[in-house]
């Protein structure tokens, strides 16, 4: 236990209190750790936003979840109608469900814009692995917290994506029809997928969630935050004070800083909820508008736009995709037993694990690949603090030739959100099979292409402009 | 460089194929004419119109008739002129007609109206405001159909022209053309209507008398639709005064950052 500390007698009575309580809780050390003695580097730029501004989408998303959830009823014969009565009755009642609909799409744009910053400047990196491991385990939660919540207002589009995905989970061979059924707890999406949904949405996921983001947050401020040059900024610290000497106290520097970010934030989110709500149909589609109902199928039945890409990796899974996919994987195995430079045992693993790939490729449904890809281009993401093998962190020090291909990594990734909106096509379907192998090769290939090329020498000190 | 280019090149052809596959199912929807939202006069005769000829079938069941103050009417003008069923002013529009009348006579129920403005919207082709205004405006005779009636917008609709008397009957002349992109085939477009009977309205008159009646549709969609925006505004206000705030704040705290 630490020292029993006193005030100094006729100390003011706010310094009193201070003292009284850090003799029981770490209140003024926990606040030094993290906030007024937490040291980030200086050179933090515009990307560096949106971890602050998720924590604040969050926050808005609980407040205003639990108001809604005041006057949402669970209920299949219900809860179309609570939604309206929310919009209609509840003083004030559109203002918190334009919040939370819009907030969930905001949840997502800061959530991508934050993993892509880390992307570019390195930050997975060592000694920051599971910084990142709990960030893709946060979004992993989050996609899960949004396709339930995206149940509950009982629209059409509610309740056929939720059918179409969850149907998606009875391709998975042998467990497949009974692990749906698990789901649902019906045969068809009702009244039970609706309670277990709600409880999951309210309860269950946003635990999880809370609990990672604070593991996220104490594992980086265990090792410290990165910057925009991918440079340790504790290698050199001031001998006199012991701090980085490119690091500045997050608060009050980077709280007033993020005051700004956040006041940016607000004027965009607040032009959506006040002036389109609906955002063209991307945030609320229109079909939501009419009640669920189970004997009228929707034409066209897409996820919300922040599921998409994911979606049109899915429907690039074709029969002749599978031969594309069995093709590489016998090219894969060959590579890897001639010259990968493995043990004679090693070797003949590789080579029946890959014939085994082929076969299983082979022997199952399409569907069934195309469940693997979706959910293996979320899990990719885990492994990539050890798939890149590059000298330096940053994009800065990288060859140039990296930002084409990063370049062309988003767009990619904006072609194949843009298709997963539109209704099946030919050349859709094809543009989106290019899209998932490119997708799926700058990760894979990673270990090999991150090493080419000429590395720019990286400074011994940040890159800073003074304001 | 080239191949960069040729691959955009190649992007820009998918979206302008999407969007024309998008024009090509349906016609075209016309524009309904925004002003009228606003507009308190044409929201009550709207109002009117909408509980004279729409709320005999379709109900408005998360709308209440005491909402309709926010368009200026007072309470006792409401139960005067407004409620026909038993209802209290309170109430949400219902309607009487049971599920399985609605089958037999209209071969479903007629859809809840309360939100139908907002659930008709389609990206590429205009609001559902544009489509209520288009639909209600191209009715047309046509003895094939169970109810004598066919719609442009809504082929093979279920709901009779219920708003004839107001705008007269009318046929519509479809010619045979030569498909544009296959000789080969033939499309069969519509050309125009051609009036049968005069109705109460001059066709003009009738445009407008429609315009009303989406006008109250797109206002009973969301009430608190023009609250909204106004706030918005004092709201974007607020927050570019803080935002200048917050950049001087900011400005002065780095200024010691070296």
């Amino acid at each position: 236990m630490a020292e029993f500390k006193e005030a100094p007698a006729g100390a003011p009575v706010p310094e009193q209190l201070m003292t009284w309580v850090d003799n029981r809780f770490p209140a003024s050390k926990l606040f030094k750790e993290h906030m007024s003695e937490y040291y980030a580097p200086k050179n933090f730029n515009f990307w560096y936003f949106f971890g602050a501004l998720a924590m604040l989408v969050l926050v808005i998303q609980i407040v205003t979840g639990i108001f809604l959830v005041m006057h949402y009823k669970p209920d299949a014969a219900l809860a179309f109608a609570s939604v309206e009565y929310i919009m209609r009755d509840v003083p004030w009642g559109w203002l918190v469900r334009y919040m939370h609909s819009t907030g969930a799409s905001a949840f997502f744009i800061v959530v991508y814009l934050h993993m892509w910053r880390s992307m570019m400047y390195g930050s997975y990196r060592k000694p920051r692995e599971l910084i990142w491991i709990f960030g893709c385990a946060i979004f992993l939660a989050l996609m899960a917290e949004a396709f339930m919540g995206y149940l509950l207002p009982w629209g059409q589009m509610s309740y056929w994506g939720a059918q179409v995905i969850i149907n998606l989970f009875a391709a998975i061979p042998f467990i497949g029809p009974d692990l749906s059924l698990l789901i649902r707890g019906d045969f068809v999406v009702g009244d039970a997928t609706l309670n277990r949904f709600f409880a999951f949405h309210v309860i269950a996921v946003p635990l999880v969630l809370l609990g990672l983001v604070v593991a996220h947050i104490i594992a980086l401020h265990e090792v410290g935050s990165n910057n925009p040059d991918g440079i340790e900024i504790k290698a050199r610290r001031d001998p006199k004070t012991g701090h980085p000497i490119d690091g500045i106290p997050f608060h009050p520097y980077y709280s007033v800083h993020d005051i700004l970010g956040v006041s940016v934030f607000l004027m965009l989110f607040s032009a959506v909820i006040f002036f389109a709500p609906e955002m063209g149909g991307y945030f609320l589609e229109y079909n939501n508008f009419i009640p669920a109902d189970s004997l009228t199928t929707p034409l066209h039945i897409a996820p919300v736009w922040y599921f998409t890409p994911y979606y049109s990796m899915l429907r690039a899974v074709t029969d002749p995709m599978i031969n594309v996919f069995a093709v590489i994987v016998a090219l894969a195995t060959v590579l890897a037993v001639l010259k990968g430079g493995l043990a004679g045992v090693w070797k003949v693993a590789v080579l029946v694990g890959g014939l085994g790939l082929i076969v299983a490729l082979k022997a199952f449904d399409a569907k069934f690949w195309g469940v693997v890809v979706m959910g293996m281009s979320v899990l990719v993401l885990f492994p990539l603090p050890w798939l890149d093998r590059s000298p330096v962190k940053s994009i800065r020090y990288k060859p140039s030739w990296n930002k084409w291909l990063y370049g062309a990594f988003v767009i990619n990734f904006f072609v194949l959100g843009y298709l997963g909106i539109k209704p099946p096509s030919d050349i859709g379907t094809l543009v989106s099979q290019v899209g998932t192998i490119f997708y799926f090769g700058f990760f894979l290939l990673m270990p090999w292409w991150s090493r080419l090329g000429e590395f720019k020498p990286v400074p011994d000190r940040v890159t800073f402009q003074p304001h | 460089m080239k191949t960069i280019k040729n691959f955009i090149i190649g992007l820009l052809a998918c979206l302008s194929i999407g969007s024309v596959q998008a024009a090509a199912d349906g016609i075209e929807w016309d524009k309904f004419p925004k002003e009228r939202i606003t507009d308190m006069a044409a929201l009550q005769h709207g109002a009117k119109l909408f509980v004279n000829y729409c709320l005999n079938c379709h109900q408005a069941a998360f709308m209440r008739y005491n909402r309709m103050r926010d368009i200026g009417l007072t309470e006792e003008q409401i139960k005067a002129n407004m409620v026909f069923t038993g209802a209290k002013v309170g109430d949400t529009m219902m309607v009487a007609m049971a599920a399985k009348d609605a089958k037999a006579w209209f071969g479903g129920q007629p859809p809840d109206l309360t939100v139908i403005a907002r659930s008709r919207s389609a990206a590429g082709k205009g609001s559902g405001a544009d489509y209520i205004y288009t639909y209600l405006r191209t009715y047309y005779r046509d003895e094939t159909k169970a109810t004598g009636w066919n719609n442009l917008a809504f082929p093979g609709v279920g709901m009779p022209h219920v708003l004839w008397e107001l705008q007269g009957q009318q046929r519509a002349v479809f010619v045979d053309e030569k498909d544009p992109h296959d000789p080969a085939k033939l499309v069969h477009k519509f050309k125009n209507f051609e009036p049968l009977t005069a109705g109460i309205l001059a066709p003009a008159d009738y445009n407008l008398a429609v315009a009303d009646l989406v006008a109250f549709l797109q206002w009973m969609g969301e009430p608190v639709q023009s609250d909204r925006v106004r706030l918005g505004v004092w709201v974007m206000l607020f927050l570019a005064v803080f935002t200048v705030i917050a950049w001087r704040l900011n400005a002065s705290f780095w200024k010691d950052i070296k």
